[in-house]
């Protein structure tokens, strides 16, 4: 390290700094500099050690300030070149001070150079992580005793104003607060970040996003519901207000609790108002609030969608897409605190957790005794609310679902069971189940599978629709007269001329069918004993039975075999014209005697034909076997020929 | 192991696309695109038979040099194209099922948030975000 500390500290360029500049940071340098002694393992103290004469800011502790200014890591490199750190090798308080300017401007959008230290330019803003906080900065008893107090800067100018609000605070505060009666000229201690930084800058920043939890204090919302108040009221103002109204439950000892984030635990007032907003939209306590209707609701709070979904996804721990009232009770908080400026945290914090949520407070279930006279009715209420889950859930991605609709028809099934008998037991044990099935709900979903092997599958299968009609047999008429054409050898009519052969070619004929209904009777034995041809055939045009047609209307279906038949057809419609008229004299007694039959037979001759279509496929899909296997062969034999002459 | 992830919706448009180098990202893009074609074509092979008989999961689709093209639809039409390096011989199809099927249970919880509109691009959910890095960033 150069000797010439001083000299370094004189070789970079000028730099002016406003009042409000200096003093910040000198601070930050006094702070950098002042961990660099206390931490243990911050930096490398040899940059310290290397130059005693200057104070220098070690570079671990100036590098976690860098990060929490929220630049990318190029630009902070470009700032520690220009700077002079990298020339010199340590931050003397000029390199420090050029550094914090640099920031600023890169913050402010202007472009990192030395031209721009000459600008006037607004405070750099750093966002501190609690973890650096703590080995750096702070004292960690300080952090759990006290409420907690981060050293922030914040820039906008009701910093100053807040600075009054800390002074009213700590009138009302406990005596654990005294340590904010630090220097009020030091920058102000508390992590409010302002709400015109706008949500998505805090989003880009939410790995530094724990100083959140760490607030000093813990505005809670006043019960009036999160839609009255301005939504984008500042901070502070809700703040002082809120702090009065809440000093009386701000127990000291609250803060030696596990759990440290203060801003996230519920007291016993937001709780019982909570719940009686659940109990608003849905009266069973221990029952679910459906995704429609919460979305409703929480879109009153004035919430942007990006936000009311994150915490959607914070607080629907079991992912069912409905909310139990611990899992409300987490969201509607979450609102609440977001509303108050309050960043989003990055995962839900301990004291938000359903079980957590539902051992702490016991009061539910108390209330659910009130509730026996609800049950009656509760089925009434819930099943149109298991009408609208399941309404809402039917979008087109309902398939997906099986599972958890599955899961909250059983739930409301067994609510619906138990709040039909003795309520008041049954209601103790519900909360427990609830809990269990939120648990297991969050387990269930994880076990979503997709082949047909789990239980929830079974499940879902009991609880379809009954399987459909069973698919209508293949009795198109015209396809089985094709069949029957395929069905009979050219030999069958020599052979079997007392039956009718098959048409060959058979008209379409769709009208002369329905009206000659009746003279199926007759051709039904005829037709149960034709299917029983399976064999492929060119059918022959010689064999039209006149008394077929009418049953049989074809429809030309194109078969790659049989292209003459298709072209007999229209010759054989004016035949079948022919014979419709002479079947009409025998319908009349045909009706009369044959009309229970009819319908038996039909069946069975539906059958029939179906059997008769599968046959033919089969038949033919051999025949192209066949063929097949014949090329083959005969390639097999090419190969061979070939082979022995290239073997040679 | 996955270079590129992307959810492609009904209409065969996309739902979320997101690959690891992301210079170069017009390629993956493409290469997504014409994988779609092959997505219907096996969808539609498939459904000749029954449908309760589809399986979600496509498998390959088709290989390049450098790339391979894995598919799988859901029963609503969604379907996830994932294309990853063919220097990663190591994987091996369970892990690629796997891989889907956590994408899946990702995806509905998505849908789970009353707050997302089916046929949104899925930029909200950090969750769905964070199961994605975890799937894409083993390779580097």
């Amino acid at each position: 390290m150069e000797a010439a500390a001083g000299g370094g500290c004189g070789s970079g360029p000028p730099l002016l700094l406003s009042e409000g500049e200096q003093q910040c940071y000198s601070e930050l340098f006094a702070r950098c500099a002042g961990a660099a002694g206390g931490g243990p393992g911050s930096g490398p103290p040899e940059a310290a050690r290397a130059v005693p004469g200057a104070v220098t800011a070690a570079a671990g502790p100036v590098a976690d300030l860098f990060r929490a200014s929220q630049l990318p890591a190029e630009t902070l490199h470009q700032i520690t070149e220009l700077c002079g750190a990298k020339r010199v090798g340590y931050f003397g308080p000029t390199q420090f001070y050029i550094a914090l300017k640099l920031i600023a401007a890169a913050q402010s959008g202007l472009p990192v150079r030395i031209e721009s230290l000459k600008c006037e330019l607004p405070l750099p803003r750093f966002m501190m992580s609690k973890t650096d906080a703590d080995i750096r900065f702070g004292n960690p008893a300080e952090l759990h005793g006290a409420k907690v107090q981060i050293p922030y800067l914040i820039t906008e100018k009701n910093t100053f104003k807040r600075m009054d609000d800390e002074d009213k605070q700590q009138e009302t505060q406990s005596p654990t607060m005294s340590p904010l009666a630090s220097p009020p000229s030091s920058p102000p201690h508390y992590q409010r970040v302002p709400l015109s930084h706008g949500y998505s800058k805090l989003r880009s920043s939410t790995e530094q996003m724990h100083p959140a939890p760490y607030e000093a204090r813990q505005p809670l919302v006043q019960p009036e519901g999160p839609s009255s108040g301005a939504p984008g009221a500042k901070p502070p103002r809700h703040q002082a207000s809120l702090i009065r109204s809440f000093s009386v439950e701000r127990e000291p000892h609250d803060n030696n609790s596990n759990y440290p984030d203060e801003p996230w635990r519920i007291t016993e007032e937001q709780r019982e108002y909570y719940v009686n907003q659940f109990r608003s939209l849905q009266p069973d306590p221990s029952s679910f609030i459906s995704g429609s209707v919460a979305k409703n609701f929480f879109t009153k709070s004035k919430l942007s969608i990006p936000e009311l979904s994150y915490i959607w996804e914070l607080s629907d721990a079991d992912c069912d897409g409905a909310l139990t009232l611990p899992e409300f009770c987490a969201a509607f908080h979450l609102i609440v605190a977001r509303k108050n400026g309050y960043p989003l945290p990055e995962g839900l914090p301990p004291t938000l957790q359903p079980e957590y949520l539902q051992a702490a407070f016991p009061k539910p279930k108390r209330e659910c005794t009130l509730f026996d006279s609800y049950s009656e009715s509760m089925p009434a209420n819930q099943q149109p609310r298991d009408l609208n889950r399941m309404e809402k859930l039917s979008i087109k991605d309902m398939a997906d679902f099986p599972v958890p609709a599955q899961d909250v028809t059983s739930d409301d099934k067994q609510a619906l069971k138990s709040t039909a008998d003795e309520a008041l037991p049954k209601d103790m044990s519900e909360d427990p189940a609830t809990s269990k099935d939120s648990n297991s709900l969050k387990a269930r979903p994880r076990s979503r599978s997709y082949s047909s092997t789990s239980i929830e599958e079974a499940m879902k299968r009991g609880e379809d629709p009954p399987t459909p009609p069973p698919r209508p047999q293949k009795t198109h008429s015209r396809a089985s007269s094709l069949d029957l054409n395929k069905v009979f050898q050219p030999s069958v009519p020599a052979t079997k001329s007392g039956l009718l052969p098959p048409p060959p070619a058979l008209p379409p004929r769709p009208c002369p069918s329905q009206s000659e209904q009746a003279s199926e009777a007759e051709i039904h034995p005829q037709l149960n004993r034709a299917p029983s041809q399976a064999a492929d055939s060119s059918p022959t045009k010689k064999d039209i039975p006149y008394s077929q047609p009418p049953s049989k209307p074809i429809r030309r279906k194109l078969r790659p075999e049989n292209p003459a038949p298709e072209s007999q057809e229209p010759s054989s419609t004016v035949g079948g014209a022919a014979s419709a008229v002479t079947g009409k004299p025998h319908t009349a007694v045909q009706k009369q005697s044959s009309k229970q039959k009819k319908a038996i037979q039909t069946a069975i001759r539906k059958n029939k034909e179906a059997n008769a279509v599968l046959a033919r496929l089969n038949s033919e899909l051999q025949q192209q076997l066949k063929e097949v296997h014949q090329e083959r062969i005969a390639l097999e034999n090419q190969l061979e020929q070939l082979r022995p002459v290239t073997v040679l | 192991m996955a270079v590129c992830v992307a959810v492609i919706a009904k209409e065969n448009y996309p739902l979320y696309i997101r690959s690891i180098p992301t210079e170069n990202e017009l390629k993956f893009h493409y290469m997504v695109h014409t994988s779609l074609d092959v997505v219907d074509e096996k969808i539609s092979a498939m459904g000749k038979a029954l449908v309760d008989q589809r399986e979600l999961y496509l498998g390959l689709l088709y290989p390049t040099e450098d790339y391979k093209v894995y598919g799988y639809v859901t029963n609503s039409k969604v379907k996830f194209v994932m294309v990853v390096d063919s220097s990663n011989t190591a994987l091996r199809d369970n892990e690629i099922r796997s891989m889907f099927r956590k994408l899946h249970n990702s995806y509905t919880d998505v849908m789970c948030n009353p707050f997302y509109n089916p046929g949104d691009h899925i930029q909200s959910s950090r969750a769905f975000d964070s199961m994605v890095t975890s799937m894409m960033i083993q390779v580097c």
